[in-house]
């Protein structure tokens, strides 16, 4: 078999089976691919010996006939996760040189289940940010281009190097992380698919904190099969996770039928923003289309709240993590600043923090500080928290009126050059995540499909936004509407 | 609400990052323009409606309050930047 790289984890985990190829050249194949791809500036810590070491495993265990879900399948890991003895510093200057002594639940869930890590993922750092620009490893690039057009793209973000090392066939699927959007947004700019589950879902113990009560983890992958098959190997209880639900995980893939007939799905009506490309509009509508001709019910509805849904994770994720970034003090992990003679413990800390924190993680560690400072708790804080109440409220409401699943789109507008934000001001990039911010403040699942191209061949993505708990349900929404987009473009190889 | 040089010092002094003198003002203003944006939570009528504290209706787990684990100094002080004698080093804490 040739180009193993460019297989999906349900065609490869068939081939393995059949015993078509081994996890040894699968893994090789990827290895071959990566090294090839440094322009891409997506894998930044590779790790080949333990990839190798995994698939020799992997592929004894698979002639044994003891073959787990994912077993011999190559994959990438975002930098955010914790992985024993290999770098994992949040794309942070300040986690420079960290290399964990344990290893994040759902790492080892992949680990148990027979994957292969083939190294670490850019990302933006900390997760702060929707286009992959503020890790300290510089820029991950999308393989896409605009046309024959070479200015370089964002791969979105915050899990962009995960996003463009899936969509340039550098691994067979890998894992993300989305506190606002990010899984969902750069899945959107780079034509592949990705899932955040319902919070409590996937367990956070082992993956570097930004805002704990909005951050899950999930797959990004090629396929919607593929998103069901790894969804399963990361979900499950965690005693170590104190959030974590207490739930049995369903056989995802199983429930991939592709049958939505009476299905009811809602299009909420304060997601047509003013302004939206008429590209966008379009492939919403031809969206709702083919759900409608695959026998699903189309309903308007309405959210009353959206609007307020940014303003309030901007209060409520950088005041998270401006808790959860105390952490980060020069004492117990990653670098110190160097200091001068006579500098005392707050002179540390303030320019061990001043030289290892981005300006983005700055801004936000500060914003936080500021929303909850005494006297603007109640202004600020608590009144994101009451919105964040009715945010949800809008949900359950929706719900309650028999709506299944909902229609969104995943992004207001394809993926932006890179270096065409900078003299924005922040919160025009915050906006990137007007769509997908919603479902964190609400904990539900949401997954993003490609549905299409723009104008320019660049890839355009819809979300589907499920009830609490029922990834399977939702994802066979998403399997009957990736096959009735039927998106096949790939990228053009340029690298 | 507008925020001035000086109380972006503070919030700096508060998050524990060192920012110099001059580049107080671009502080500011970033931090006015993004509670600008966040002011538009004052639009919506919360009367009456709870802050949320968990997004799933669950009740946080207690455990068994005994020891799990332990002896794992080495682990621990491995990624320090500064051990020493099995202690984590700092500058001069004591006045």
């Amino acid at each position: 078999m040739s180009d193993l790289n460019k297989l999906g984890l349900a065609e490869a985990r068939d081939a393995l089976r059949k015993g078509d190829t081994t996890s040894v050249e699968l893994t090789e194949a990827c290895l071959k691919a990566i090294d090839a791809a440094d322009a891409l500036n997506a894998f930044v810590h590779k790790t080949p010996e333990i990839a190798m070491e995994r698939a020799k495993a992997a592929d004894d265990r698979i002639k044994a006939g003891d073959a787990p879900s994912m077993c011999g399948l190559p994959i990438g890991i975002k930098d955010l996760f914790c992985t024993k003895g290999v770098p994992s510093q949040a794309a942070s200057k300040i986690l420079e040189g960290f290399k964990p002594e344990y290893e994040s639940t759902v790492s080892q869930k992949l680990a148990d289940a027979g994957s292969v890590m083939l190294g670490k993922l850019n990302m933006d750092e900390f997760a702060m940010g929707s286009s992959n620009e503020t890790s300290v490893y510089g820029n991950a690039v999308s393989p896409w281009r605009r046309g024959n057009d070479d200015a370089q793209l964002t791969p979105g973000g915050s899990s962009g190097g995960s996003a463009s090392a899936v969509a340039a066939d550098l691994c067979l699927a890998a894992t993300g992380t989305d506190t606002g959007g990010s899984i969902r947004q750069p899945a959107a700019f780079t034509g592949t698919v990705g899932i955040k589950p319902t919070y409590g879902r996937c367990s956070r113990w082992g993956i570097v904190a930004f805002a704990s009560s909005l951050d899950q983890a999930g797959p990004m992958t090629k396929s919607v099969r593929d998103a069901a098959i790894m969804l399963e190997a990361m979900c499950g209880h965690d005693p170590k996770d104190s959030t974590s639900a207490e739930l049995a995980v369903p056989d995802f893939e199983a429930m991939l039928t592709g049958d939505i007939r009476g299905k009811k799905i809602g299009i909420p009506k304060e997601y047509r923003m003013d302004g939206m490309p008429g590209e966008i509009e379009k492939l919403w509508s031809d969206g709702a289309e083919m759900l409608k001709a695959a026998g699903a019910e189309i309903v308007d509805i309405s959210l009353p709240h959206t609007k307020y849904a940014l303003p309030a994770y901007y209060v409520i994720a950088p005041a998270e993590a401006s808790s959860n970034l105390a952490r980060y003090d020069g004492v117990r992990y990653g670098r110190r600043a160097t200091l001068e003679a006579g500098d005392g413990i707050t002179e540390m800390y303030e320019k061990t923090r001043a030289e290892g924190f981005g300006h983005e993680v700055q801004r936000r560690v500060m914003v936080g500080t500021y929303v909850l400072s005494a006297g603007f708790y109640d202004a600020y804080y608590n009144r994101a928290r009451r919105v964040r109440t009715l945010i949800k409220k809008d949900f359950e409401d929706a719900f309650a009126a028999g709506v299944d699943a909902i229609l969104t789109p995943a992004t207001p507008s394809a993926a932006f050059g890179l270096g065409e934000m900078t003299e924005a001001d922040p919160v025009q990039m915050y906006l990137n995540d007007v769509f997908t911010v919603t479902v964190n403040l609400a904990g539900l699942p949401g997954v993003a499909v490609p549905a299409g191209l723009d104008s320019q061949g660049l890839p355009l993505g819809l979300q589907l936004i499920g009830k609490p708990w029922e990834e399977g349900d939702l994802l066979n929404t998403a399997y009957a509407l990736e096959n009735a987009a039927g998106f096949v473009a790939k990228p053009q190889q340029w690298w | 609400m507008s925020i001035d040089q000086s109380t972006a010092a503070k919030v700096a002094k508060l998050a524990r990052i060192k920012v110099e003198d001059d580049a107080l003002p671009a502080l500011a203003d970033e931090f006015n323009n993004i509670l600008g944006f966040i002011e538009q939570l004052n639009e919506v009528d919360v009367e009456g409606v709870e802050p949320m504290t968990s997004v799933t209706p669950q009740r946080l787990k207690r455990r068994a309050d005994e020891v799990t684990d332990g002896n794992q100094q080495d682990k621990v002080l491995a990624n320090a930047p500064d051990a020493r004698e099995g202690f984590f080093a700092v500058p001069k804490v004591v006045e």
